[in-house]
């Protein structure tokens, strides 16, 4: 099942479950949404269920809000999480906070969904990744889907959870089918928010990643298997809140940490995952920890300067290297 | 009105004496907007505000006691100690906020008006009309969510009246030299709704047009736009020294005080006479006199309540170095866990 079925299959469901889901953004309707993630939802629900926004991200976004103080549950669709950013108001003062500043009267069971980081050409105001700018804050729940697995459970998990949730999804992962069993296609499948997955399991290093880097790392696995090194994959799935147990539990057994993402790295998602495991585990390590990051750049356009702007499977490679072959005492 | 005038007079003592702190903002010379309007609402009727919030609430019903405890930051306040002056919000009296950005009310109320429609059209409920009001300053129009909301409720036909409180001033900002086209009424028309203006500080006027714009909206004609000229006595925020607006503009509002007006109205008229005014002054003073009362004795928010509300389901603090959801830990809520 691709990616882009599991979650207009998970969306299906859900809306045919409960009649408060409704689905709202640009392009959502007639167009099939502009990654056909919608595709057919109109035709099935009505235009009542499945409502085209004008391009006015503030405006439908706390409307959103606004709907889900009494009850209803949106989902509320960025064409790109970068177009959020004039939304972000809401999804952080109205959205995020509001549970706590009512002292638990109201709650925002609202789910904001979209393509985040980068994708293909598409240069730099288009191609952000968000992760650590909402992973950061209160009140928030953040996900982020590798396989179709986790797209559908998760979604299924995020639009039942009675708080906002943030999902980023990937624009290049949409195409990209995963094989799925029985269980997963039942439409009472979800997954636990807050708890990650060991996509592979090994014994020399652990390296986390989430969204397209998962694919990426187990790519590097693959070759560093054959270079004798045994590696340990872990896929977050929960920006927010983060597995760290799970994260600890892997790092205690291997002794050393390559964590992977495509964003930027100061106050990124390794730098938090750094840090709990210094926190808690810095007796378990052998090695300094490493990170992964995309470049501290804005995103270029030209083929050869975006390759260079993030994480390319060389890279994870030769960072595992880097841990595997560092001694404690530095080298 | 009277309740709204001396609770906030009361909030400025209390403000200097340090009871209260922070960003409070008073709404002393508006008053006949809060009430022209909220008092035409029934219950089930949402008004969504800014951070100028308390003389809304106490109109849409919530009790004197709980805004002057939640000013306090008293555990017994609306929001228990949490929200403070500009974040009111009341579930069971339909108070959607108490907001600090302004405009960002705004789409919210029109939510909850598209709640109302989505519950009529889709979960075919015909008993679903309740009404937004969503109240909002001058500065407020110059914003661009304004106007979205503008378009999407009239696009989409919502229960809702936008209410404009032109006090004339945003801060130290004047209407005037920060708008092209003063006339925010006029703007109503252009997105397809009526702009109607109206005398802010005649309680009386303010009613007749909200009477009609409420109705307007139950019967599903849709939005109203309505611009009230009003005028706030006292500065933007009690730390501001207000020296920019002059002071006779300032006397000429003053005269056309709303509560000093209606009184006048109500003695010429021979409907109240002089001991019912000053019963229903000295019933008033009661109640604030309590409601202060209340607040001082109320305890302060206990420690566990730090980590409470963040999250409607607190799994959302995730998994503990045990393995086990934090939230399921016990010294988690009492305030001494790890966060």
């Amino acid at each position: 099942m691709t990616v882009r079925d599991a979650l207009n299959s998970a969306i299906d469901e859900e809306m045919s479950a409960d009649s408060k889901v409704y689905l709202m953004g640009e392009e959502v309707g007639e167009y099939q949404g502009a990654y056909k993630i919608s595709k057919g939802l109109l035709q099935k629900f009505g235009p009542d269920r499945v409502l085209d926004t004008p391009i006015t991200e503030a405006g439908f976004t706390g409307i959103g809000v606004g709907s889900a103080f009494y009850g209803l549950k949106p989902i509320v669709e960025f064409m790109t999480f970068n177009f959020a950013m004039q939304a972000i108001d809401h999804i952080i003062n109205s959205a995020a906070k509001t549970n706590y500043m009512s002292a638990g009267q109201i709650s925002v069971p609202i789910v904001f969904r979209g393509p985040n980081g980068a994708a293909a050409g598409v240069a730099a105001q288009h191609s952000q990744c968000f992760a650590a700018w909402y992973g950061s804050c209160p009140g928030l729940k953040v996900l982020s889907p590798y396989s179709a697995e986790d797209a559908r459970g998760l979604l299924k998990a995020a639009i039942r959870d009675p708080d906002p949730v943030v999902f980023l999804e990937n624009e290049i992962l949409y195409g990209e089918a995963f094989p799925v069993s029985a269980e997963v296609l039942d439409p009472s499948f979800v997954l636990p928010i807050g708890k990650a997955k060991i996509e592979r399991e090994g014994t020399d290093v652990t390296v986390t990643a989430f969204s397209k880097m998962v694919g990426y790392a187990l790519k590097a696995a693959e070759i560093l298997e054959k270079e004798g090194i045994n590696v340990e994959v872990i896929n977050l799935r929960s920006i927010r809140p983060l597995d760290r147990a799970t994260i600890n539990q892997s790092v205690r057994k291997t002794n050393r940490l390559v964590t992977v993402e495509e964003g930027w790295p100061q106050h990124g998602i390794g730098a938090e995952i750094c840090t709990s495991v210094v926190e808690e585990s810095f007796d378990y390590l052998d090695a300094p920890v490493e990170r992964i990051t995309g470049a501290d750049v804005p995103m270029p356009y030209a083929a050869n300067l975006e390759r260079m702007a993030v994480p390319q499977i060389e890279d994870i490679v030769r960072a595992v290297k880097r841990a595997c072959s560092r001694s404690a005492r530095g080298k | 009105m009277v309740l709204g005038r001396s609770f906030e007079d009361m909030c400025a003592q209390m403000y200097y004496r340090g009871k209260m702190f922070g960003f409070v903002h008073l709404y002393n010379g508006q008053e006949a907007v809060s009430t022209g309007f909220v008092k035409c609402l029934k219950p089930e009727d949402y008004v969504c505000s800014t951070y100028r919030d308390h003389v809304h609430a106490l109109s849409k019903g919530v009790p004197a006691r709980a805004v002057m405890s939640e000013l306090f930051g008293k555990a017994t306040g609306i929001c228990r100690g949490q929200g403070g002056s500009m974040h009111m919000f009341s579930k069971e009296h339909g108070l959607l906020g108490g907001f600090a950005f302004i405009g960002e009310g705004i789409p919210v109320a029109t939510g909850a008006a598209f709640k109302t429609k989505y519950e009529r059209e889709v979960l075919k409920n015909d008993k679903a009309d309740a009404v937004t009001v969503a109240f909002f300053g001058d500065g407020t129009c110059n914003n661009g969510q304004f106007f979205e909301c503008l378009n999407m409720a009239a696009l989409w036909k919502l229960p809702i009246i936008f209410v404009v409180e032109n006090n004339l001033w945003a801060i130290g900002m004047s209407h005037y030299r920060a708008t092209s086209v003063p006339e925010i009424w006029k703007k109503g028309p252009a997105f397809g709704m009526p702009g109607i203006h109206v005398d802010g500080m005649d309680v009386l006027k303010v009613r007749e047009v909200a009477l009609e714009a409420v109705a307007r909206a139950r019967r599903g004609d849709g939005p109203t736009l309505v611009e009230c000229e009003t005028y706030r006595f006292r500065g933007h925020s009690l730390a501001d020294p207000d020296e920019l607006r002059k002071p006779a503009e300032k006397a000429h509002y003053a005269a056309r005080d709303p509560i000093i007006a209606l009184k006048k109205y109500l003695l010429e008229s021979g409907l109240v006479d002089e001991t019912d005014l000053r019963s229903i002054d000295k019933k008033i003073d009661e109640i604030v006199e309590d409601a202060v009362e209340f607040a001082d004795a109320s305890p302060l928010p206990p420690r566990s309540q730090l980590l409470e509300n963040v999250f409607a389901d607190p799994k959302g603090f995730g998994i503990g170095p045990d393995g086990k959801y934090r939230c399921e830990d016990p010294a988690f809520t009492a305030g001494t866990a790890q966060v």
